[in-house]
């Protein structure tokens, strides 16, 4: 055995600053998505052929036009699926493939066009003719509710306390309503998928899903093969967002059954206005709210209704609604509350997962419901918050009866309130305000806790699969997927901490179904917290054989092996990892494990509203400085300082990246990205000439971007980290609280603002001119 | 005088000369990039010139000189690309070799995620170090206005394209080395001739010179002419419109001369946004905040102000204020010219002062008078890249006593053409300047105009704020205090 030095530590182990792996490929073109991989000879394209109608039934179809097109090879329709003509995530069995005798929202698919090339098929798709018999429709969520349509799915009620006491005893009652609006995904890549037929039943997919599991599932019940059938393969996604979590389906399954079909490759991927016509979307709510507090602004009571517009199938509204719910508390407690949902059925396309999964919106609520009482008592609407804050026993109970237990929002606030200087800068807000005529400023600071795990316990569950070759490299596979986030950074660090190597000597591969099974989607922000791990124990396995082996063979305790960087430790002696490797795979070694890992603790019965659907909490808290013009309702953000809980980083260069990034995505939601439906139930935003995400110059003009350094999660986690997709989304509520304090500033702060989102140029102005004109008859 | 035809395009695609003889005039040159050459680092986002993952650069000769800009690449005709070189993302950096610096920058700050937009992002912050190697915070952010990145949040992006210069020289930078070389290579491929591609409707042309031009033209008044195709780009991609034959205007440098004499500045119907900008600016510094919104980098470096005009949008990103500025186009058929009043050749929607065979052969901008006050005010739903909700311009000019002694105000967005606000001049004519004849002014826009709620704004805010833009140009007069926001970026603290 030779004797080595010990270097200090490995590169690119936890807790670093690491670069994201496919970095370098990203910026030269060589990241591989699946409209770059080359296609087999003879690939064919698909193209959906999308009803023109938001609810009709269909009376007729002709084809004549679409097969007489140059490079058409056939028509596929419901009547070609073999299996099911249902993709359904919720199992309810209202998501067709293809409709069939009714359509229900304008853009819902009706057929396949399968050519040579993807041109000719979208071309031969416009020509079809189809008569219909157009039904009444409804697209907006009150109308839907005041028109008697149903619940896509049955609605959750979160209820603790006596709001009856809580109400009688509150010196002041507020009621409101409040609009928050939609929002596409908006990922660069869109939509893909790409089948190439094999032996008997098989197919192998390619589709940028979030979900490979979900999506070889649908497949199988689309094709009626079993699951064996099937692999779904996904290497990356050019974003996703939550809009690939279900939405995929739909493209697999076409690509899928036209693969089977003509027994060629192929591919399908709508244009840009199609995907975003025909795919669904946030869901936007509308809340009614009764909230009760006393004159020092101490909540007593709260009472609410969040009705959202699922679309015309369940999807994901189900659980999209109970989120909600989960967050309308934030980080207030109520003494009595009692929340229902109301996931309302639309003529317009099902909606579904996005970043925050309902938490947003739940969140957006509450916060309201906070101005409304600042607003009601003239006061500093952070003071009413601090006010409200989880605290100890008795003020530490949800709606939903988890105790909060890892409460670290205090120390978050104080210390983002002394780094923001927020309490001289709203002093300087209002000193400004009171000179200038035209531009006005607002100030707020606020905060965000949100629930990790999926609220579905099964899903909180994952694996992974580690090979380590006798040359010394490793080979990592898990369950999650990369859609941007920098899962497969993480967990390879993982890995490579546990082995004690450096981060050059794992590769990771591209998810499939093939290697690891029964995944669970890459989403509630749990694609770190559950892969790393999964892969953590497949990594500690190996590890366990590699020290028995080793106390074996050179005759030592086991406790005397150790991994230290790049080199095993037996007793006094080192040798390189890869020289142990060889000697392990000599020896006859496993070097292979499948590791597996499942979310303790959590337990939620939805029936009861009773649980505790979240392993912990995620914090953080923004304060956004604006001005606005009140000639024009245009604003910009001046000044954003974010402070943001990650628990002990895995990675502080990608989970800033995380926080940054939502924090933009969250701004866009809440200021500039407005769906927008005609009377006849089109969709007429649906491109990025219509909607408008965030450019560079929409990002805060100074922006401050910090982790809480000190937070470890308490919990058993991966390194004592915590989740980061989705918790910092909501950061930018602060953007929105401070246009509104701006707009409050024309009637001297004594009206609640009550801007709906998105807050548009256009929503401010009026909020403004509303505001000018209450002022004045007040 | 005998025009000499070729038919073949050619021009350079990243180290090598291509040359085609059969080309669709529908055909892309992302499509061209990605299906037929295989070269997939460049991405489609939109396929409308909005997100900028198919973000290329093309180099071209304009009086000499070989100047780089990012275009679209999924709006950009190939048949439009003869004598141009082409630089895609798949030639920056030698396989295996090290990262260009401005791809070295942007995995040094993390700046990117998915990765799907880096491409894109990669070539306009390649565009912009070229031609500016230490921009300022305003400059990348102008550079940037065409790409969208949904993942980032855009801070790191903008810190790699502060540090592209601590990494990289760009006197190394290999199209800067090559220069002459390929400016060589490029004037070698001009030979004046007629470039026809393609037989009967699936056809298109490069016209030798601008008289060619107008002689095509003039023989088949059906074809549709393309300049920059930000518009026509999209016929095709979105609403798979027919639109051949084609006849491409922007290889013809006498179309891209921009004049100036003492009474005002005259613009090729070819001259883009961008080459004019300087001449603009520095002649109406007012147009300055107009010019930097409109679209992103990529389609102010395609799109034409000709083109602008002459396809008739009822908003119009130039229209309202070169017709606040008095502007005329000049007109031509075959060998006849005309001139008309901008205002005037909008006649309605979809209708414009244009005979068959006519097409607008430059626009010529008259200098305000030294009273004259000024101003343009674009509202949109996001300040950068976005088609305005209501565009006003305001040119009032004065007499002795400091009555208003002409007013012109026109505006997009408020009706199917740009168009005055007649009734509202007539207000201010003779007026004092004060708020009381600014509010009478303001009552006035209602009977002007009865805009249209759509996706941009509802008609209530149009009015509204078309309203509230008077005051502010009256404000703004008076010079009183701050009335727009100031946008500025500014250091972390």
């Amino acid at each position: 055995m030779n004797v080595m030095q010990p270097i200090d530590r490995i590169r690119g182990g936890v807790h670093e600053k690491q670069r994201h792996e496919s970095g370098h490929k990203h910026v030269t073109g060589t990241a591989e998505y699946i409209d770059d991989i080359p296609e087999p000879a003879g690939t064919l394209h698909a193209y959906l052929g999308l009803s023109e109608r938001a609810h009709a039934e269909i009376l007729s179809i002709d084809f004549e036009a679409v097969k007489s097109t140059p490079g058409v090879i056939g028509v596929l329709t419901a009547a070609d699926i073999p299996g099911e003509n249902d993709i359904s995530p919720a199992h309810r069995h209202d998501d067709p493939v293809f409709a069939t005798t009714k359509v229900e929202f304008h853009g819902q698919p009706i057929f396949a066009v399968i050519a040579e090339t993807r041109d000719a098929a979208r071309r031969a798709a416009a020509k079809v003719k189809i008569e219909y018999k157009d039904l009444p429709h409804v697209t907006d969520v009150m109308e839907a509710g005041a028109a008697d349509y149903p619940l896509v799915i049955d609605p959750l009620r979160l209820e603790r306390g006596d709001i009856a006491v809580g109400f009688a005893k509150s010196k002041n009652i507020v009621e409101g309503e409040m609009r928050i609006g939609g929002q596409d995904h908006f990922y660069l890549e869109g939509h893909i998928s790409f089948a190439i037929p094999g032996e008997d039943d098989e197919i192998t997919l390619y589709s940028s899903t979030q979900h490979p599991s979900e999506t070889q599932h649908m497949v199988c019940q689309v094709l009626g093969v079993a699951s064996n059938a099937v692999t779904v393969n996904v290497r990356r996604m050019g974003g996703a967002f939550g809009g690939k979590e279900t939405q995929a389906n739909l493209f697999a399954a076409v690509a899928a059954l036209a693969a089977k079909t003509y027994g060629r490759a192929v591919k399908i991927r709508p244009d840009r206005d199609d995907d975003m016509t025909s795919t669904g979307k946030r869901h936007d709510f509308h809340v009614g709210y009764k909230i009760g507090f006393d004159d020092a602004g101490r909540i007593e009571a709260v009472d609410a209704v969040f009705s959202a517009r699922c679309g015309f199938s369940a999807d994901l509204s189900g659980p999209v609604t109970d989120r909600a719910l989960f967050h309308a508390d934030n980080c207030y407690f109520y003494p009595h509350v009692r929340l229902r949902s109301r996931p309302l059925k639309t003529n317009t396309v099902s909606n579904t997962a996005f970043r925050g999964f309902g938490g947003p919106q739940g969140m957006v609520g509450g916060e309201r419901m906070i101005e409304e009482v600042a607003y009601a008592l003239g006061k500093d609407p952070l003071a009413i918050r601090k006010l409200n804050f989880y605290g100890g026993e008795g003020s530490n109970l949800t709606p939903y009866h988890q105790t909060v237990e890892d409460n670290i929002i205090g120390r978050i606030i104080e210390e983002l309130e002394t780094s923001s200087n927020y309490a001289a800068r709203r002093e300087e807000v209002l000193a400004f305000n009171r000179k200038s005529r035209i531009i006005k400023r607002g100030i707020a600071l606020t905060p965000v806790k949100f629930g990790i795990s999926f609220t579905k316990t099964e899903y909180n569950q994952a694996g992974a699969l580690v090979h380590v070759y006798s040359d010394g490299s490793i080979h990592l596979n898990h369950g999650g997927t990369e859609m941007g986030q920098g899962l497969y950074t993480k967990v390879a660090q993982v890995v490579a901490d546990e082995f004690q190597v450096d981060l050059d000597r794992i590769k990771v591969t591209a998810t499939t179904t093939g290697k690891v099974p029964n995944t669970s989607a890459t989403a509630a922000s749990s694609g770190s917290d559950l892969n790393g791990m999964a892969a953590a124990n497949a990594a500690q396995q190996i590890k366990a054989r590699l020290v028995t082996f080793a106390a074996e063979r050179w005759g030592v305790s086991e406790n005397d092996v150790a991994f230290e960087p790049n080199t095993i430790r037996v007793g006094a002696d080192r040798m390189p990892f890869s020289d142990f490797i060889r000697m392990a795979y000599g020896a006859r070694i496993q070097l292979s494990a499948a590791g597996f890992y499942k979310t303790p603790k959590i337990h939620w019965n939805r029936s009861e509203g009773r649980g505790r659907p979240f392993f912990y909490y995620a914090y953080g808290a923004s304060c956004s400085e604006v001005s606005v013009d009140t000639l024009t309702g245009e604003y910009q953000v001046d000044r954003t300082d974010v402070l943001h809980d990650v628990g002990k980083s895995l990675n502080p260069a990608l989970d800033i990246g995380q926080v940054e990034g939502a924090f933009v995505q969250g701004m866009g939601w809440l200021t500039t990205e407005e769906l927008w439906w005609d009377a006849k139930g089109r969709l007429r935003t649906h491109a990025p000439s219509t909607y408008k995400i965030p450019l560079a110059s929409d990002r805060p003009r100074i922006f401050n971007v910090k982790l809480a350094e000190w937070s470890v999660n308490r919990e058993e986690t991966i390194r004592h980290s915590k989740a980061v997709g989705e918790p910092p989304f909501m950061l930018p509520i602060s953007v929105l609280e401070a246009i509104s304090m701006a707009a409050a500033s024309v009637a001297e702060y004594r009206i609640p603002p009550r801007i709906d989102a998105p807050a548009t140029p256009e929503r401010v102005l009026l909020a403004v001119e509303r505001l000018r004109r209450a002022a004045k008859n007040g | 005088m005998t025009v000499q035809i070729r038919n073949s395009i050619r021009f350079l695609l990243n180290h090598r000369p291509v040359e085609l003889s059969t080309v669709s005039p529908v055909q892309t040159l992302l499509d061209f990039l990605r299906l037929d050459r295989s070269l997939r680092g460049t991405k489609e986002g939109c396929a409308e010139g909005d997100c900028g993952a198919c973000t290329v650069l093309v180099g071209r000769l304009l009086d000499g000189r070989l100047k780089y800009e990012s275009v679209n690449a999924c709006i950009r005709f190939v048949g439009s690309l003869d004598g141009c070189h082409v630089v895609t993302v798949d030639c920056l950096a030698a396989p295996g070799g090290p990262l260009h610096p401005v791809q070295q920058a942007m995995v040094d700050t993390h700046a990117s995620q998915c990765g799907f937009c880096t491409p894109g992002f990669v070539m306009s912050l390649y565009g912009l170090w070229m031609e500016n190697p230490k921009p300022s915070v305003e400059e990348i952010e102008k550079a940037l206005q065409g790409n969208l990145c949904r993942c980032t949040g855009y801070a790191a992006i903008i810190r790699a394209a502060e540090a592209i210069s601590t990494i990289g020289d760009l006197g190394r930078d290999p199209l800067v080395l090559e220069r002459e070389t390929i400016g060589q290579k490029l004037a070698a491929l001009k030979d004046d001739k007629r470039v026809v591609i393609g037989e009967g409707v699936e056809r298109f042309v490069l016209p030798a010179s601008v008289s060619d031009l107008a002689d095509i033209y003039e023989a088949e008044p059906g074809a549709r002419i393309v300049a920059g195709s930000t518009d026509v780009g999209l016929w095709v991609t979105k609403l798979m419109r027919d639109i051949s034959p084609v006849i491409h205007l922007s290889h013809l440098d006498e179309f891209r001369r921009i004049t100036v004499d003492e009474s005002g500045v005259t613009l090729g119907a070819g001259v883009s946004y961008t080459d004019s900008f300087p001449i603009i600016t520095e002649h109406f510094p007012q147009l300055t905040e107009l010019w930097n919104r409109i679209g992103g980098q990529q389609v102010r470096n395609m799109g034409t102000i000709g083109g602008n005009i002459a396809n008739g949008s009822p908003i119009g990103d130039t229209p309202p204020a070169l017709i606040a500025l008095g502007a005329t186009v000049v007109l031509r058929k075959g060998r006849q010219s005309r001139i008309a009043q901008l205002e005037r050749f909008f006649i309605e929607y979809g209708k414009q002062d244009r005979q068959p065979g006519e097409f607008v052969e430059a626009v010529r901008i008259p200098f305000l008078d030294e009273n004259a006050r000024y101003a343009v005010y674009k509202i949109t739903k996001r300040l950068d890249e976005d088609i305005s909700a209501v565009c006003g311009a305001f040119h009032v000019t004065f007499d002795d006593d400091g009555k208003v002694a002409d007013a012109v105000i026109a505006y997009g967005g408020m009706a199917g053409t740009p168009k005055r606000a007649e009734k509202t001049e007539a207000v201010l004519k003779g007026a004092d300047w004060n708020e009381a004849s600014i509010e009478a002014a303001m009552d006035a826009l209602g009977s002007d105009y009865a805009p249209l709620t759509d996706w941009r704004a509802s008609a209530d805010y149009r009015l509204l704020v078309a309203k509230n833009l008077l005051r502010r140009f009256y404000l703004e007069t008076e010079g009183a205090e701050p009335v727009r926001l100031d946008r500025k970026t500014r250091r972390a603290v």
